[in-house]
C-alpha cells in the first residue's frame, strides 16, 4: 500500500514537473496522451469491468468534442462550462443510447454500439450547418478559465492533467465500491448476478451513462487542445484504436488503459516520422499482445513480479480498507 | 386464488404450461405449497423438473397459467425481482463466480441483502461494513467454509463449489428455497454432510428439491410429487409414492425390469 502511494505521488509529481522537463512537443504529446487515457479509462468501465465490449465508444468522444467546439465557438469559450455541458450532453446521449445497447449482450451489443455510433459519425458529417460537414469545426476560440486565458500550452496542460486525475481519482473509487463489485460480478456471471436478486440491466445502464460522459468529457478536452474537430474523432476506427488501448495496457485495472494510451500514442509519433505505413506497425503490435500477452501490458508485469497473486478478489482488499477506517 | 388466500398458503401454481415450439414440456400443473413446506420433486429425466423451477425462478416464462407468490400475481415478474423478493434457486451444474473467491461471491449476496449495494464510492460506514464480513464469516463457519473463503471458485473440488452453490441460496435468506439436484456430483460423505445441513435449515423455510438420490430425498421431504412427462404423476406422503407401484415403473422402469427395485 505504502509503495504504491509513493509510486502514485512520484507519478504525479514528475507529472506536474513535466512542462520545466520537456520541450513543448513533447508536453503536447503528454498532454494527448492524457487525454485519450481518460477516453481509453472511460471504454475500461464497459469493457473490463462491466464485461461489454463497444465498438462505438468514439460517438461520446465525438458528442463531446463537437459539444464543447460548438458551445465555445457560439455561446462561451469558459472552461468549465464548456467541460461541464459536455459531460451532460453526452451522458444524455448515453442515456438514450444504452437505452437500446445495454438490452443486449456480447456480439450484438458491439454491433449496436457500432450501429449508433455511425449514425452519429453520418450526421456530423452530412450536417454542414451545425458541425461543418467533412471540414469540421476549426478555429476555436481558446479556453478561459474566469477571466485567466488558457491559451498558452502550459496552462492548458495543467488544466488537462488536472482533470485527468480527478477521472482517475473519481473511477477507482468508483470501481472499488460495492457498486464496482456488482460490475465485476455481471463480468463474470450474469445469470448468477440475477439469481441473486441483482437488477443487471440497471446496472449495466448506469455503467454505460459513466462511461459515456467520461467519454465526452475526454473528447471535450481533444478538441480544446487541438482547436478544431473533425468527422474522424467520432468515426468508427476511433473506437477501435481506443479499444485497442485498453486492451493492449490491460482491461479491466485502473493504470492499463493509461499505459496503454501512452504505448500507442508513442508508437504512432515515432514509427509515423519514419513510415507512412504507421497503422501496419501498430496493427501487427496488436496482434503480437492479442496473442502472446493477452493480459496486456499490466497483466504481463504482474506474471512477471508476482504470478500467484489473486488480483480479481476485491474482498480481501475491501476488508483491509474498512478495518483500517473502523479503527481510525 | 381469492379462496385459497389463506396465511399459510405461500405459493400457489394456477395451471401453467410451457411450450417450446411444438414441444410440450410442462402441461397445466396446479400446485398449493405451504409455508415451511418441504417438497420433495422426482421424476425420470426429461419430465419438466428443471423446467419447472425455471417458471417458478421467473428464468422462463410460462406459456400459459399464473403463479402468485404471498397471495400476489408474479406470472411475469423478472427473475431478479423474485430473488429479491425471496424466491431463490441453487442451479444443477455449478454456476458460480469462478474466477473470484468464495468470499467475493458471498459478499455480493450480502451487500446486496444489506442494501449496501448502490454505494458508488469508497465505503463511507466502516463500522456497517465490518458487520458485514463478519456475518459472512459466521456463514462461512457453519458451513465449514471458513478454509477456503479467500481460494478462488474455480480452484475448489467440484464438492465444494456444491457447497458454496447452496451457501449463496442460504445466504439469501430466502423464503422458498428451490435446490436443483443438490448434492448432484457429489461423494457419498459430501452428499451426507449437505443432506444434514438441508435438514437443519430453519423450519420457516419453505423448500422444494428436485433429486435423485432418493436416499436424500425421503431423508428431507414430508411431500414428494413426482413429475412425468411435464405433468403431476403423484402428489403424497413420502410412504405413498414409496409404496406405489406405477412410481417404480416410471422412476425406474428400466432397473425394475431387470430385477432390482430402488424405492
Amino acid at each position: 500500500m505504502n509503495k504504491r502511494m509513493f509510486i502514485s505521488a512520484a507519478a504525479i509529481l514528475l507529472l506536474a514537473a513535466a512542462p520545466f522537463l520537456f520541450s513543448l512537443f513533447y508536453l503536447n504529446l503528454l498532454a494527448e496522451i492524457l487525454i485519450l487515457a481518460i477516453f481509453a479509462l472511460s471504454l475500461n468501465v464497459l469493457v473490463g469491468y462491466t464485461g461489454l465490449v463497444s465498438l462505438g465508444h468514439a460517438a461520446f468522444f465525438g458528442i463531446g468534442a463537437y459539444a464543447s467546439a460548438l458551445l465555445s465557438k457560439e455561446w462561451s469559450p469558459q472552461f468549465l462550462v464548456t467541460m461541464l455541458a459536455s459531460l451532460l450532453i453526452a451522458a444524455i446521449a448515453a442515456a438514450i443510447i444504452g437505452l437500446f445497447c445495454v438490452r443486449v449482450n456480447g456480439f450484438y451489443f458491439l454491433m449496436l454500439t457500432l450501429a449508433f455510433s455511425q449514425m452519429i459519425y453520418s450526421f456530423v458529417h452530412q450536417s454542414t450547418t451545425l458541425t461543418g460537414g467533412s471540414n469540421g469545426l476549426s478555429g476555436l476560440p481558446s479556453p478561459v478559465f474566469g477571466t485567466l486565458d488558457l491559451s498558452h500550452p502550459v496552462f492548458l496542460y495543467y488544466v488537462i492533467l488536472l482533470v485527468f486525475i480527478v477521472m482517475y481519482i473519481v473511477l477507482s473509487l468508483m470501481v472499488k465500491s460495492p457498486f464496482g463489485h456488482v460490475l465485476i460480478g455481471i463480468r463474470e456471471n450474469e445469470m448468477r448476478m440475477k439469481a441473486i436478486g441483482y437488477n443487471t440491466t440497471l446496472y449495466k445502464y448506469a455503467a454505460f451513462i459513466i462511461a459515456g460522459a467520461i467519454g465526452g468529457v475526454s473528447g471535450a478536452l481533444y478538441s480544446t487542445f487541438n482547436g478544431f474537430v473533425s468527422p474522424n474523432d467520432v468515426y468508427w476506427t476511433m473506437s477501435g484504436s481506443v479499444l485497442i488501448m485498453v486492451l493492449i495496457g490491460g482491461a479491466g485495472t485502473m493504470i492499463g488503459p493509461v499505459l496503454g494510451a501512452a504505448f500507442i500514442v508513442v508508437l504512432e509519433t515515432i514509427v509515423s516520422s519514419y513510415t507512412t505505413m504507421w497503422t501496419l506497425i501498430i496493427g501487427g503490435v496488436f496482434i503480437l499482445f492479442v496473442v502472446f500477452i493477452p493480459q496486456g501490458i499490466v497483466g504481463f508485469g504482474r506474471a512477471l513480479t508476482k504470478p500467484s497473486a489473486n488480483r480479481l478478489s476485491f474482498s480481501r482488499k475491501a476488508k483491509a480498507l474498512v478495518k483500517k477506517e473502523a479503527n481510525q | 386464488m381469492r379462496k385459497e388466500a389463506e396465511k399459510d398458503v405461500i405459493l400457489h401454481v394456477e395451471g401453467i404450461s410451457k411450450h417450446f415450439g411444438g414441444l410440450q414440456i410442462i402441461k397445466h400443473v396446479s400446485l398449493t405449497v405451504k409455508k415451511g413446506e418441504r417438497i420433495g420433486i422426482i421424476g425420470p429425466n426429461g419430465a419438466g423438473k428443471t423446467t419447472f423451477f425455471n417458471l417458478l425462478t421467473g428464468d422462463l416464462l410460462p406459456t400459459g397459467g399464473k403463479i402468485y407468490y404471498k397471495g400476489k400475481e408474479i406470472t411475469r415478474m423478472p427473475n431478479f425481482r423474485r430473488a429479491q423478493a425471496g424466491i431463490v434457486r441453487t442451479f444443477q451444474k455449478n454456476n458460480l463466480l469462478n474466477e473470484l473467491t468464495v468470499l467475493d461471491n458471498l459478499l455480493l449476496v450480502l451487500q446486496r441483502k444489506r442494501g449496501m449495494a448502490n454505494i458508488w464510492f469508497k465505503p463511507r460506514n466502516a463500522r456497517r461494513w465490518l458487520a458485514l464480513f463478519e456475518e459472512a464469516e459466521h456463514l462461512l463457519q457453519t458451513w465449514g467454509l471458513a478454509d477456503i473463503a479467500n481460494e478462488r471458485v474455480k480452484t475448489l473440488s467440484y464438492g465444494e463449489q456444491r457447497q458454496v452453490e447452496i451457501l449463496l441460496g442460504i445466504a439469501m435468506e430466502p423464503d422458498v428455497l428451490l435446490l436443483d439436484e443438490p448434492t448432484a456430483g457429489m461423494s457419498q460423505a459430501e452428499t451426507n454432510y449437505i443432506a444434514e445441513l438441508l435438514r437443519q435449515l430453519p423450519k420457516d423455510i419453505t423448500m422444494m428439491v428436485i433429486e435423485h438420490d432418493l436416499d436424500v430425498v425421503f431423508g428431507l421431504a414430508e411431500r414428494m410429487i413426482v413429475l412425468y412427462n411435464g405433468s403431476i404423476f403423484i402428489d403424497g406422503a413420502p410412504e405413498e409414492v414409496r409404496s406405489d407401484e406405477r412410481v417404480n415403473e416410471i422412476y425406474i422402469g428400466k432397473e425394475k425390469a431387470a430385477g432390482a427395485s430402488y424405492l
